[in-house]
């Protein structure tokens, strides 16, 4: 972080940083409302898998089920480290 | 048929028992034959704020268990007619309510009353799903603060999923309702504002209810504080009412009460 992003941040009111940070994890929650209870196991899961063969941040995995009208999509999302 | 509104929010101490005996009190004075009951099992509180606290003796529990009659657990307000109080127990069990003894009695009150005001207990556990499953609308009491949003999205997540409304493919018709807000600590940044909370709950705007010293004062008195229409609350209240009867009203106490340092000087 700059000097000047470090400035920029202490004279933001901290009712607007409430705001954001509100609004990430109620859309997070949102998108956990309507998704299987296995899914959270079935993370642990896939992580161990992965962690066998590449060296992952457990942040860096998003499992996430998602629906439209024909089908449900399992999505798995899962940033490598660069080297 | 009675239209049944549960008071909730998720997080305790946000104003649902203050509200739940504003909003029913002001239906009653508006002429509709209305009852609160309180779903906060253990912990009655409503019955104080109501001022019968001397008077109860049958509850909620009482009836749910056959032990009493509906006639006699119904505690008749002393200022609004129309009005009546049903108690939670004091004692008893927690799991006392269950979706089918709930359901009888409401189905009882529903031929006798216009309206059924549900004053739900805090969480998101047992008391307070009995309280919100059989609700036409609700009321959504949050306080421009964090975990006072986050946990009212966590309680409409819970509505569009959980109540019967919900299990029977409808909706409950939600009514946001921002309670101790404090208009001068908005204008300088240490508050969400209205339009903040509304943004981010993205559910339709009931009233505001500013942070006022005449809340304390009407509890402490015993006098739910609509019935204090000089007051900036009671007069917020009466404004939610009238609105929740369909009626239009410019939303008032959005703006510091307090002069400014020129007004004060200059007059104004
Ligand atoms: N608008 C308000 N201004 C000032 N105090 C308030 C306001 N609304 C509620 N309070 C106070 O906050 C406390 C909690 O209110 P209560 O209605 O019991 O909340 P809940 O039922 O959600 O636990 C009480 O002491 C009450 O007097
Ligand atoms: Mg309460």
């Amino acid at each position: 972080m700059g000097l000047l992003d470090y400035f920029k941040q202490e004279s933001r009111s901290s009712a607007s940083i409430a705001k954001e940070r509100l609004q990430i994890v109620v859309s997070h929650e949102r998108s956990r409302r309507h998704q299987p209870d296995y899914l959270p196991a079935l993370q642990q899961d896939l992580m161990q898998v992965i962690a066998k063969y590449v060296n992952i941040d457990p942040d860096e995995v998003s499992v996430q089920l998602d629906h439209d009208d024909q089908r449900s999509v399992l999505e798995l999302n899962i940033c490598l480290p660069k080297d | 048929m009675a239209k049944i509104i549960t008071v909730t929010s998720g997080k305790g101490g946000v104003g649902k028992t203050t509200t739940s005996a504003a909003i029913g009190t002001g239906l009653a004075l508006k002429g509709y034959k209305t009852v609160i009951i309180d779903f906060d099992i253990g912990l009655r509180n409503l019955d104080i704020v109501m001022n019968c606290e001397r008077r109860v003796v049958y509850d909620f529990v009482n009836v749910v268990n056959g032990e009493a009659t509906l006639k006699q657990a119904l505690i008749k307000d002393k200022r609004a007619t129309n009005l009546y109080i049903l108690p939670a127990s004091q004692t008893k069990d927690k799991d006392a309510l269950t979706i089918e003894n709930v359901g009888a009695v409401l189905e009882t009150l529903s031929g006798e009353f216009d309206y059924i005001v549900c004053d739900s207990p805090a969480g998101i556990e047992h008391g307070a799903l009995m309280a919100l499953y059989y609700a036409d609308e609700a009321v959504i009491v949050t306080n421009p603060e964090v975990s006072s949003v986050r946990d009212s999205d966590r309680i409409i997540g819970i509505l569009q999923s959980k109540s019967r409304k919900a299990e029977l493919g409808t909706s409950v018709k939600e009514h946001l309702l921002v309670t101790r807000y404090q208009p001068d600590r908005v204008t300088r940044g240490e508050m969400l504002s209205v339009q903040d909370v509304e943004e981010i709950l993205a559910i339709p705007l009931l009233g505001v209810i500013p942070e006022s010293e005449a809340v304390l004062k009407a509890s402490n008195q015993g006098v739910p504080v609509i019935h204090d229409q000089k007051s900036d609350a009671g007069q917020a209240y009466g404004d939610a009412v009238a609105r929740f009867l369909g009626e239009e009203r410019p939303h008032r106490f959005l703006e510091s009460q307090r002069k400014g340092l020129l007004k004060r000087m200059f007059g104004g």
